[in-house]
C-alpha cells in the first residue's frame, strides 16, 4: 500500500505535528513502507472472531464515589510552561 | 409553502457526585482556578482512571426513570481531539456500546406564543452514555493569552440524546424542561444552569412537509429554555430564508449569542471531525448485575407523570393542578407532607400550595426548596381551618406571622387570640344581646326588610371581634330573628 | 562486594559487613567511572540516593529491614519519581521534575530500597535498539560499538555492568527481554495485570508491563515480590492473592513439559543463536524436561497486529504531551495550533512521530474497521494459539530475540527491519502473557544470548524455578563484560 503525501500531511495535521515537505516525503517512504507489513494482516479470515481489547477478561473496577485528593496546585503548576493566577496559559482561544 | 421544522437534542446533565467521575478530586462549584484539577484531571505522565460507583448508579437510575434498557456491559471508548480544556488530547465517553439504552419521555407541551391547546407527546430517548467533563477557557485578556482552569475536567456528564421527534420550538422546550424536571426529581443532578449542570445541544434541520430530512446544524451549549427558543426561532428563520433564496444548508456547529439573538459558525473546528474513536485501553469493559439495577429501581422515587396520574384519579383535582403540584419533587413533598395533615381536603390543600404559598414565594424571590414554612406547618394551618378553629381570614394572618416569624399555627392563634368562637352559647348570647338592644331594626327586619340581615352580622361578628364561626353566626341569627 | 547476588547483598548490609550508604557510593563510584561511556543513566541524584541509603541503615539498624532494605536500585526513567527528573527518555519531558511516585516506586520506596538513578531507554519506550533516546544512545557493556537491546537497554547495560544491584524495566513488545537478552542478564514480563502501570509513563495501555531485571532468576523473584500487588489507581490491575514468587525455586524440573513452538525455530532466526538456544533445552532435558513441539501458527502476525494496535494506542496517550500544562513547549509559535504542532513537532523524536502517525492513520475515519478492528481480532487468535499450546506443555521456549546485539546505527534508517526483530517478543504481550529471558551462553563475536521462557498466565512462580534450576546447573548468567573493572 502506499500513502500520498496528502494522506500524510492530513495525518500530521490531525496528530498535531509540523512537518514541512521534506519531512512529509521521508514519512510517506517510511510509512508505506510500515503499511505494506501491516497488509498482511489484511488477507486473515476473521469472520466470528471477537475484537481483543484487553489481555484479561475482567470488568472495571468501581470507586466509591468520594473526594481523596487535596489541591496541590502549587506543586503542579511549578512544572507548566506558562501560568498565570492559577490558570494554564495558552495562545488566546478562538470559539 | 408547508414547511416542517425537525429537532432532536443533546443534553449535558452534570452528575451530582461528591468527586469526579475517574479520580477522587471534588467537583464543588466555584473553587479557586485549577485547586481541583488533580494529578489525573490534569492528564500528568503515567496517571490512570478509576469508575465512579456513584457516576454509574446516577446513569442506572436515569435509564429507569425513562424506560431505557440498561446495558448489561457497556464500554468506553477515547474521543480523540486536541483542545487546551482537554488535558488528555481525548475525551473518555462511550461511543458503540452506552450504558443507557433506548427509552422514552412523555411531555406536556404548552405552546410558547398566541393560542392553541396544550398537548402530550411522547419524545423518544435514543441513549443516554457517561462521559467526561472538560475544563473552561477563560478569555479575559492574560496579555491576548487565554487562561485554562482544570477544576471542571473530569466532572461526570450523562449525555441524553433524543430522536428527532420534535417539531417546533416550544415541542424542544417542553422536552428540555421536562428532562430538567427529572434529573433533579430523581436526584441524580442539580440541574443548575447557571453553573453548567444542564447543558442542551439542539439539532435544527427544516424540509418540507414529506420530504426527506434536511441538514442539520447544531446549536451548541444553551443553557436557558428561552435561549433555546429564541435561537431555535432565529435558526429555523434562516435555514428557509437560505433555502428559499436557494441556497443550500451546511452541516455545522453553531453558537447562539442572546446579545444579539443570532446563531453564527464557530470559528474553532474548522478540522473536519475525525475523532478516532476506540475502546479505551486502560478502562475495562462496565458491567452491570441485575441485582444492581433492581437495587437502584427500589431508590427510584414515584415519577412526575406517575404522579401527575395519581393527584387526578385518585385525589379528584384537576389535570392542571396535578402539573403544578407535581412539578418539582419539592412541590410534590410539600403537597403530600401538608395533605397528610388533612387527608380529606385535598382541594383546599392544593388550594393553599398553589395560591398562597407560591403566592408568597414569588414575592420573596424563592423556589420550593428554600420554602421558609414547612409543610407540617402548613397542615398545622390547614388543620386549624378543618377543625372550626380559624376563619379564612384568621387562617391568611396566621399564615402570614408563620412566614415572617416563624412558629406553629396553635401557638400564633393563641398569641394573637384568633380562635374562632364555636361555642353556640356564647354566640346565642351575643345574638340576644343584639335583639335586645335593636328592638326597632329587629322589628322592621320581622316585617319584611330582609336585607338588614347582613347588618345584623356585621353587628355579630364585631361584638365577636370577628371570632365568631361565619355558619353558625348565620344560622343562630336566622333562627332567633325568626322567631 | 559489586559481584554478588541480591541475597548476598543483603546478608553483607544485615550482618553489618557493610552499610547501604557505602555499598551506595560503591556504585555511585562506578557509575560516575563508566556511565560517561555506556550512558545507562540519564538521571543521577547522589544526595537523594545517600538520603535513602542512611535512611535504609537506620532500618537495619532498627531491625525492620525488608531483603530489599538498603539495596541499590536502578528505575527505568518511564516510571514517575516525586521529586525526580522523569524524561521517559525524551526531550518531551527534559523539565518534567515528576510530583509523584508510580506505584511501583513507591513499592520499593517502602520497602526501603534505594534508588540509585533513572536509566536511559529508548524515546517513550519505542525502540529495540536505545538509539530513539534523546539523551544519546546506549552502549552495550560487551562491546561499546555495539547496542544494549531496548528499550529497557539503559537498565539492561546498567546491571550488566554491574552498575546496580537491580533494575526495573517495562516490556510492551520486547522492552525488558529483548535488552536482557543482549546484555546477557536476566529480565522477567509479568502477566498483564500483575504489576500497577500507575505512575508508569504510558506507550501502549493494554500491553505495557512493568518487570524486574537482574543478574538471576533468584534475584528476580526478590524483585517481583516488592513489584507486584494489587493497586486501586489502576483499573488493569488485577485483584489476586499475594504470593511468594521465589517460593518454587527450588523445586525439580522431573517431567517439566517444554514447548517448542516451530514457528520459533523456522527462518530468520541466527545460527549463532540457534546452537546457543538448543544447547540450553539439550541442558534441560538432562535436568529432567521432556521436550514437546507445538504450533504458533500465527506468530507471523504479531508483527503487523502490533504495529496497528501499539501505535494507536500510543498516539491517543501520547496526546497529552501538548506544552500546556508541563513539559516541553516551543520557544516560538504563533496561534495555538502553531504551538500544539511546533512542540509536539520539536519535542518528540523520529521513531516517536513515526508511530503517532501511525496509530492517527489507522484509526482516523474509514480505516478504524480494516486496521485496528482487524488488528484485535488477529490479537484474540494469537492469544489462543498459546491457550492451545499450553494444554500440551507447561512453558515454551525459543529465542528471545533473532541475532545478538547489532552494532549501532546498523538499524537506523530501516524501521521494518527493526519491527521485524521483535518477532519472538511480541506475540506475548498481544496474549498479555508472562514472558522471560535469562542468558544462555554466547553466539557470534562473543555477544550474549537469551533464552526466552514464556509461561501461562500468572504462572511466573513457576518460570522462575525454571529459570533458577538451569542457572544452577549453568553458569551463563555469572559471566560480566571485560573492562568494567571488576
Amino acid at each position: 500500500m502506499s500513502l500520498s503525501n496528502t494522506d500524510v500531511r492530513k495525518v500530521a495535521r490531525l496528530a498535531r505535528l509540523a512537518m514541512n515537505e521534506t519531512e512529509i516525503e521521508t514519512a510517506r517512504a517510511q510509512l508505506s513502507g510500515i503499511f505494506n507489513l501491516i497488509a498482511e494482516m489484511q488477507a486473515v479470515d476473521t469472520t466470528g472472531i471477537e475484537p481483543m481489547s484487553h489481555a484479561q477478561d475482567v470488568s472495571q473496577r468501581l470507586r466509591e464515589d468520594k473526594v481523596t485528593e487535596t489541591n496541590q496546585r502549587e506543586a503542579f503548576q511549578a512544572i507548566a510552561p506558562q501560568t498565570e493566577a492559577g490558570l494554564y496559559l495558552v495562545p488566546q482561544v478562538i470559539e | 409553502m408547508q414547511w416542517e421544522i425537525v429537532i432532536g437534542l443533546e443534553v449535558h446533565t452534570q452528575l451530582s457526585t461528591s468527586s469526579k467521575i475517574f479520580s477522587g478530586a471534588s467537583t464543588a462549584f466555584g473553587a479557586e482556578p485549577n485547586t481541583q484539577a488533580d494529578a489525573v484531571s490534569l492528564a500528568l505522565p503515567g496517571v490512570l482512571p478509576v469508575l465512579n460507583r456513584g457516576a454509574v448508579e446516577r446513569a442506572i437510575k436515569f435509564g429507569l426513570a425513562v424506560g431505557a434498557h440498561i446495558a448489561p456491559r457497556s464500554v468506553f471508548a477515547r474521543k480523540n481531539y486536541f483542545y487546551p480544556d482537554l488535558p488528555k488530547g481525548y475525551q473518555i465517553s462511550q461511543f458503540d456500546l452506552p450504558v443507557v439504552g433506548q427509552g422514552a419521555l412523555a411531555i406536556q407541551v404548552e405552546p410558547l406564543s398566541g393560542t392553541g391547546q396544550s398537548y402530550e407527546k411522547v419524545v423518544r430517548i435514543t441513549r443516554a452514555h457517561l462521559e467526561e467533563d472538560a475544563g473552561k477557557s477563560l478569555h479575559e485578556d492574560f496579555h491576548g493569552m487565554t487562561g485554562i482552569d482544570l477544576n471542571r475536567a473530569g466532572t461526570p456528564l450523562l449525555e441524553i440524546v433524543s430522536e428527532p421527534d420534535m417539531r417546533s420550538a416550544a415541542e424542544a422546550v417542553a422536552y428540555a424542561k421536562a428532562l430538567h424536571t427529572l434529573v433533579r426529581w430523581i436526584g441524580i443532578s442539580d440541574g443548575n444552569m447557571q453553573e453548567g449542570s444542564f447543558r442542551c445541544d439542539v439539532n435544527v434541520s427544516v424540509r418540507k412537509l414529506g420530504e426527506p430530512l434536511g441538514t442539520r446544524r447544531e446549536i451548541k451549549n444553551l443553557n436557558s429554555f428561552k435561549f433555546m427558543q429564541q435561537a431555535i426561532d432565529y435558526e429555523v428563520q434562516w435555514q428557509i430564508g437560505t433555502i428559499e433564496n436557494g441556497g443550500k444548508i451546511q452541516q455545522a456547529t453553531i453558537l447562539f449569542n442572546p446579545d444579539t439573538g443570532e446563531t453564527r459558525a464557530m470559528r474553532s473546528k474548522e478540522d473536519a471531525h475525525d475523532y478516532r474513536y476506540f475502546p479505551d485501553p486502560d478502562l475495562l469493559p462496565l458491567d452491570i448485575s441485575n441485582d444492581w439495577i433492581e437495587q437502584v429501581r427500589t431508590t427510584l422515587p414515584e415519577l412526575p407523570q406517575t404522579k401527575q396520574t395519581r393527584y387526578v384519579n385518585e385525589f379528584g383535582l384537576s389535570a392542571y393542578d396535578a402539573s403544578i403540584l407535581a412539578a418539582s419533587r419539592a412541590m410534590a413533598d410539600f403537597f403530600e407532607t401538608a395533605l397528610a395533615a388533612v387527608p380529606n381536603e385535598t382541594k383546599m390543600c392544593a388550594n393553599w400550595i398553589m395560591g398562597e404559598v407560591s403566592a408568597q414565594l414569588n414575592r420573596d424571590g424563592l423556589d420550593m426548596t428554600q420554602c421558609p414554612i414547612s409543610a407540617q406547618q402548613l397542615g398545622g394551618i390547614l388543620q386549624r381551618i378543618v377543625g372550626n378553629t380559624l376563619s379564612n381570614s384568621g387562617a391568611k394572618e396566621v399564615f402570614r406571622t408563620m412566614w415572617a416569624e416563624g412558629g406553629e399555627a396553635d401557638a400564633i392563634i393563641e398569641a394573637k387570640g384568633l380562635k374562632q368562637v364555636s361555642d353556640t352559647g356564647a354566640i346565642e348570647a351575643l345574638v340576644d344581646e343584639i335583639i335586645a338592644a335593636n328592638a326597632d331594626k329587629v322589628a322592621e327586619y320581622r316585617s319584611g326588610k330582609d336585607k338588614l340581615f347582613g347588618f345584623f352580622v356585621g353587628l355579630a361578628m364585631k361584638a365577636s371581634k370577628g371570632k365568631a364561626n361565619p355558619a353558625q353566626l348565620n344560622d343562630i341569627l336566622k333562627r332567633k330573628l325568626g322567631q | 562486594m559489586i559481584n554478588t547476588s541480591i541475597k548476598q547483598l543483603s546478608a553483607a548490609l544485615a550482618a553489618k559487613k557493610i552499610s547501604s550508604a557505602e555499598l551506595t557510593q560503591l556504585y555511585l563510584d562506578r557509575i560516575a567511572r563508566l556511565n560517561p561511556e555506556l550512558n545507562a543513566y540519564i538521571t543521577l541524584d547522589e544526595e537523594k540516593s545517600l538520603a535513602q541509603a542512611r535512611a535504609a541503615d537506620e532500618r537495619l539498624a532498627n531491625g525492620d529491614a525488608t531483603g530489599l532494605t538498603g539495596i541499590p536500585i536502578a528505575q527505568k526513567d518511564i516510571f514517575c519519581a516525586k521529586g525526580w527528573l522523569t524524561t521517559c527518555g525524551s526531550k518531551m519531558l527534559h523539565n518534567f521534575v515528576s510530583p509523584y511516585d508510580a506505584h511501583v516506586i513507591a513499592q520499593f520506596n517502602n520497602a526501603g530500597a534505594v534508588t540509585l538513578g533513572k536509566t536511559n531507554m529508548d524515546e517513550f519506550a519505542m525502540g529495540s535498539s536505545n538509539e530513539t533516546s534523546h539523551y544519546g544512545a546506549v552502549k552495550n557493556p560487551w562491546d561499546t560499538a555495539r547496542v544494549p537491546g531496548g528499550s529497557s537497554g539503559g537498565s539492561a547495560a546498567a546491571v550488566a555492568a554491574r552498575l546496580c544491584a537491580a533494575a526495573t524495566g517495562t516490556d510492551t513488545g520486547g522492552s525488558i527481554r529483548q535488552p536482557a537478552a543482549l546484555c546477557g542478564i536476566s529480565g522477567l514480563k509479568p502477566t498483564y495485570g500483575v504489576v500497577s502501570r500507575y505512575g508508569m509513563i504510558a506507550f501502549a495501555s493494554s500491553l505495557d508491563q512493568a518487570g524486574p531485571m537482574a543478574r538471576s532468576a533468584e534475584d528476580l523473584a526478590l524483585l517481583l515480590n516488592v513489584m507486584a500487588g494489587f493497586d486501586e489507581r489502576d483499573s488493569t490491575s488485577l485483584q489476586r492473592e499475594k504470593e511468594d514468587y521465589a517460593r518454587d525455586l527450588n523445586k525439580p524440573l522431573n517431567g517439566l513439559r517444554i514447548g517448542l513452538p516451530k514457528e520459533f525455530f523456522a527462518e530468520g532466526m541466527g545460527s549463532d543463536v540457534a546452537q546457543a538456544v538448543e544447547a540450553a533445552i539439550a541442558e534441560y532435558k538432562k535436568l529432567g524436561a521432556v521436550i514437546v513441539d507445538i504450533s504458533l501458527p500465527n506468530t507471523k502476525l504479531s508483527v503487523p497486529v502490533y504495529y496497528v494496535l501499539a501505535p494507536a494506542e500510543a498516539s491517543s496517550n501520547l496526546s497529552r504531551f501538548d506544552g500546556v500544562r508541563y513539559g516541553y513547549r516551543a520557544p516560538e509559535y504563533g496561534d495555538l495550533a502553531d504551538m500544539y504542532e511546533k512542540s509536539r513537532a520539536q519535542g518528540f523524536g523520529a521513531e516517536v512521530k513515526r508511530r503517532i502517525m501511525i496509530g492517527t492513520y489507522v484509526l482516523s475515519h474509514g480505516y478504524y474497521d480494516a486496521y485496528y478492528l482487524q488488528a484485535q481480532k488477529i490479537r484474540r487468535l494469537i492469544a489462543q494459539d498459546f491457550t492451545e499450546a499450553f494444554k500440551q506443555c507447561d512453558v515454551i521456549m525459543g529465542p528471545t530475540s533473532p541475532s545478538t546485539a547489532f552494532k549501532l546505527g546498523e538499524k537506523g534508517d530501516d524501521p521494518v527491519q527493526m519491527y521485524l526483530s521483535d518477532i519472538y517478543t511480541i506475540a506475548v504481550n498481544l496474549a498479555g502473557l508472562p514472558g522471560m529471558s535469562i542468558p544462555c551462553g554466547f553466539g557470534a563475536n562473543n555477544m550474549p544470548v537469551g533464552l526466552q521462557i514464556i509461561g501461562n498466565y500468572f504462572d511466573e512462580a513457576r518460570m522462575l524455578n525454571v529459570a533458577h534450576q538451569y542457572q544452577l546447573a549453568t553458569g551463563h548468567h555469572d559471566c560480566a563484560p571485560q573492562n568494567i573493572g571488576l
